[in-house]
């Protein structure tokens, strides 16, 4: 392994560099564009992620308050938001219905994909790989900041596309067509649809960038000593969802592709017998459903994409804060390789209504309540983690705790939904709605903001409030349960999805006071992460200075200076010799020992087959 | 004028929220709080954790009661009660399972709270405990595919020969029905045929059988019969949803799609039962098709088999309502099959 390590940092350079003459290369020639703009190192693109995923978080949830507005109170008179919105707001003072699609379709692409997709993995990915297997830096520097300026490209598309003149995309963030592809459809299928699909496009160019990467980096750049079973679980979690997107990514670009030449060049690979508008299309041959296995292809691992890097980043912050090494650390393994490999053969359990064949419907539902098991365990872990634990509760485990808590919300209603007999009535109504925003949408945003609380203090050298942070996560908790649990009655009742209104109908003409309650508990919920933005930018510049493991972790991103350089260690990188989770192991004089304390250093707490290793490491030394 | 006042009272706002929170963090610091390795807040947390879990589970149990009274009403299908049992079966499962584990969840953090004096359990894995929690939850999920596979092989099994037939075409924005008339037999189509007077595409050259074929402005079922709904779309996807009837499936441009099952309450009966002389039972759009996704309803009426009999029997064929139309295609002799079809 070291050979192969000096190697590799040989070829990407300037790290090599860094290895010999560290202390006073260290901080040469970097200029205010080199630094925080045009940088490589994956610290500051980690940052760059962050504060781009930030940005779309506030203005994807401020969409959702838009059509919250509409559905929780219809009544209201919503003229004061006229200047924002201009025309979108019809003489009547409603919101336009064409322009509610619209909102729906953006809340979810920004959601989805800019925020938990790119804000969440482009953050900790980046941060966190190097750092915590020992590395310099990405095995490309170059590549990842072109990933991340791919996805600045994109999210500035993706913005534009807010304001021009017939609005964004609107055929719901799944965008299938026909109705994507015919400009007469609806209005969101011109120049929207065409700005989403160049956006989308580069986005996953983005993707595939930094997915190469941190696969490179997690297989080659692992320091002395850190074998894969050695690895924490946060770098599993990673390591598997570049996996992962590296794999189901080109689907999704290939299903974009031939939309583009369905709206552009007259092609019919997803349409046929299409009479709209007055007249008969000339397309035949062509399948919607075509487009549906393609999109649910990639749509499928892309909840496990959002979804991992929360479960890898909520095991590391559970075990620290627990103070108790993670419960069956194999299984959660074990657990992450099955869900990554089960996420890409559930797919159609989003199609068993679409008109495919049912015994496909059949086939997907034994695979889809398979992926429940590795789920199940994985609960049963933490809570198991948590047990006689001495947990001290920072934000960071706060969140980590609530995580689990949606995760197993919204993961039971799954059971439900996957069996396509029960799904027959459940599809596509609010059932689903609270299914995946908890399970998938505030369980992975939990997760977000668990690891911004827990490495704060790496990236920015200062400590977050505390007290705002539990302010934070106790009104973010209420509010996330107030505004999706009721959301199972809705589905329960039949309410169908991406409805303007419901009072057109008897069966839905209920509820209206329970949509109010779920749209005030909705704007509560969007007002205090404003408490967090504060604590979040204040803490940054004026918050108390971190200790260098304010944490009392054992992984090696605590052994780096306050402010780490380009490079990361000063010295030489540490060595590791132990699992990230020896906490409160008996005979030892802390309740945490480090990944770079030799087992030679700890004969009081070493178990017998730790003994055995001394001896390696020995000769490791010379 | 406003904006800007309310401008500058948020920012007076924020800036005395600024101000507060520095003085408590200077006092903070005064008093080296910062030294402690945990604090009251600790206590504080564990303890919110038991009060969320009882408030958020008392609230759920009583608002579970009330909300029930808005459900849909018992199944109106015979297939519908079954993934209606299904589905409460499962709920009740997971219920437990979800109930359970937040137990755990939400009391532990109170219990295990970090004390000085103790040390947490050292307990890295425990093989017996992870295959149980692995193989029993491997058990019940398999029950549950099985009986959902029964179910749902039953409802996707092809339809009993006498279903009776009824077609129905999404559009945007509303849906058309049509029955096959006297022959039950409904005719072929073809989307070029489509026009602002044939709205269906019927083709009336190459499949006689169209004539007698009528199109009514509600969906009329007999009670106790199959019935086969074979559902195209004319534009984009759209999807259609029976609430009452638990039948869902989308309708696709080029790809005729279908879904069979037997309707078990009048709409008469259902009337008195919910006591309420206004209901009616609704067809409804669940895949985003457009600015009207949300207007598309369309009533469905169960009656009597005799009475729909006779209802049958009552409708005009499409043909003889367009006459003009029928005539301006100038197929041969469709002035014959017209009245062959057409009278009685």
């Amino acid at each position: 392994m070291a050979t192969v390590n000096i190697d590799l940092h040989k070829s990407v350079g300037e790290y090599a560099h860094h290895d010999d003459h560290h202390e006073e290369h260290h901080h040469h020639e970097e200029s205010f564009i080199t630094k925080y703009i045009f940088t490589e190192d994956h610290k500051m693109i980690a940052k760059q992620f962050l504060l781009t995923g930030i940005f779309w978080a506030i203005v994807g949830g401020a969409l959702s308050i838009l059509f919250r507005l509409q559905l929780g109170f219809p009544d209201a008179n919503l003229e004061f938001l006229r200047p924002l919105l201009g025309d979108w707001i019809t003489t009547q003072g409603k919101l336009d219905q064409n322009f509610y699609l619209a909102l729906v379709t953006m809340h979810g692409t920004i959601m989805v994909f800019f925020v938990l997709t790119a804000g969440l993995s482009g953050t900790f990915s980046n941060f966190l790989i190097p750092l915590q297997i020992g590395a310099r830096d990405m095995a490309s520097g170059f590549m990842n900041m072109l990933s991340y300026w791919f996805f600045f490209l994109s999210s500035v598309i993706m913005f534009i596309s807010l304001f021009i003149e017939t609005g964004p995309a609107s055929g719901g963030w799944v965008v299938y067509p026909p109705l994507s592809a015919l400009p007469q459809a609806m209005p969101g299928s011109g120049l929207g649809m065409t700005l989403w699909l160049v956006s989308m496009s580069l986005f996953i160019v983005s993707s595939l960038l930094g997915g190469i990467n941190y696969i490179a980096t997690v297989i080659n750049l692992r320091t002395d000593g850190l074998s894969f079973s050695k690895l924490p679980l946060t770098i599993w979690a990673f390591f598997l969802t570049a996996v992962l997107g590296l794999l189901s990514f080109p689907v999704l670009f290939a299903a974009a592709l031939l939309l583009i030449f369905d709206r552009s060049f007259g092609t019919s690979f997803y349409l046929s017998e299409i009479y709209i508008n007055g007249e008969p299309l000339h397309n035949v041959g062509g399948s919607p459903v075509l487009y549906q296995h393609l999109f649910w292809f990639l749509g499928h691992p892309e909840v496990y994409i959002v979804m991992l890097p929360g479960l890898g980043i909520t095991s590391e912050i559970i075990a620290t804060n627990a103070r108790k090494p993670i419960f069956g650390y194999r299984a959660m393994i074990g657990s992450l390789l099955a869900i990554a490999f089960l996420a890409f053969i559930v797919w159609a359990h989003h199609m068993f209504v679409s008109g495919m064949n049912p015994f496909l419907g059949t086939i997907f539902m034994f695979l889809t309540l398979i992926i429940a098991v590795p789920s199940a365990v994985k609960v049963f872990n933490y809570l198991a983690t948590l047990w006689r634990g001495n947990i001290v509760f920072t934000p960071a485990m706060l969140f980590s705790i609530g995580l689990v808590s949606l995760f197993i919300s919204g993961g039971v209603t799954g059971i439900a939904l996957g069996n396509s007999a029960i799904d027959i009535q459940l599809h596509d109504t609010y059932y689903v709605v609270a299914h995946f925003h908890l399970v998938m949408g505030s369980a992975s945003f939990f997760g977000m903001l668990a690891g911004i609380y827990h490495w704060f203090p790496k990236m920015f050298g200062r400590m977050m409030d505390e007290k705002l942070g539990y302010v934070h996560f106790w009104i973010t908790f209420i509010g996330i349960y107030m505004v999706f649990f009721p959301m199972h009655y809705l589905g329960i009742a039949g309410f169908p999805r991406r409805y303007y209104s419901w009072t057109n109908f008897n069966a839905f003409d209920t509820f209206s006071d329970l949509n109010a309650f779920i749209s005030t508990a909705a704007i509560i919920t969007l007002s205090a992460q404003l408490i967090f933005l504060f604590n979040f930018f204040y803490s940054m510049f004026r918050g108390r200075l971190a200790p260098e493991n304010p944490w009392r972790s054992n992984t090696l991103e605590w052994t780096t200076p306050r402010f780490p350089g380009h490079g990361n260690w000063p010295g030489k990188i540490p060595t590791v010799y132990r699992w990230p989770y020896d906490y409160s192991k008996p005979g030892a004089k802390e309740d945490f020992i480090p990944q770079t304390v030799p087992f030679s250093a700890t004969p009081e707490s070493n178990l017998p087959h730790e003994n055995e290793m001394i001896e390696l490491e020995k000769e490791f030394a010379k | 004028m406003t904006g800007l006042l309310l401008l500058t009272g948020g920012i007076l706002v924020i800036a005395v929220f600024a101000l507060v929170y520095r003085i408590l963090s200077l006092v903070n610091i005064a008093k080296g709080n910062q030294e402690k390795r945990v604090g009251t807040s600790n206590a504080v947390n564990s303890f919110l954790f038991i009060l969320f879990f009882f408030v958020g589970f008392g609230l759920i149990f009583w608002y579970s009661g009330k909300a029930s009274e808005n459900f849909l009403p018992e199944a109106v299908s015979e297939h519908g009660k079954l993934t209606d049992k299904l589905f409460w079966i499962t709920t009740a499962i997971t219920f437990v399972v979800f109930f359970l584990t937040h137990i755990v969840l939400f009391l532990s953090p109170y219990f295990f709270r970090y004390r000085e004096t103790r040390t947490a359990y050292w307990w890295p894995d425990n093989t017996k405990l992870e295959v149980a929690w692995t193989v029993v939850p491997a058990i019940v999920l398999t029950v549950l595919v099985l009986t959902g596979w029964w179910v749902w092989r039953d409802i996707t099994a092809p339809a009993p020969d006498d279903s009776l037939q009824v077609e129905i075409v999404g559009k945007q924005f509303n849906w058309i029905t049509r029955y096959g008339g006297k022959d039950g037999k409904i005719g072929k189509y073809d989307y070029r045929k489509i026009d602002a007077t044939n709205q269906l595409g019927m083709d009336f050259a190459t499949d006689k059988s169209n004539f007698d074929d009528f199109t009514p402005r509600e969906i009329h079922l007999p009670k106790g019969k199959s019935v086969l709904l074979k559902i195209r779309a004319r534009d984009v996807l759209h999807s259609v949803f029976m609430p009452h009837f638990r039948v869902k499936m989308d309708a696709v441009p080029g790809m005729p799609t279908s879904f069979w099952f037997t309707p078990t309450k009048t709409t008469e009966e259902m009337r008195k039962e919910l006591n309420d002389p206004n209901f009616n039972y609704e067809l409804a759009c669940t895949e985003i098709c457009g600015q009207g996704h949300f207007a598309m309803r369309m009533v469905i009426v169960v009656s009597e088999p005799e009475e729909f009999e006779k209802w049958y029997a009552s409708q005009e064929p499409w043909a003889k309502q367009n006459a003009d139309y029928i005539a301006s295609l100038n197929l041969e002799n469709s002035k014959e099959l017209a009245t062959l079809f057409n009278q009685k």
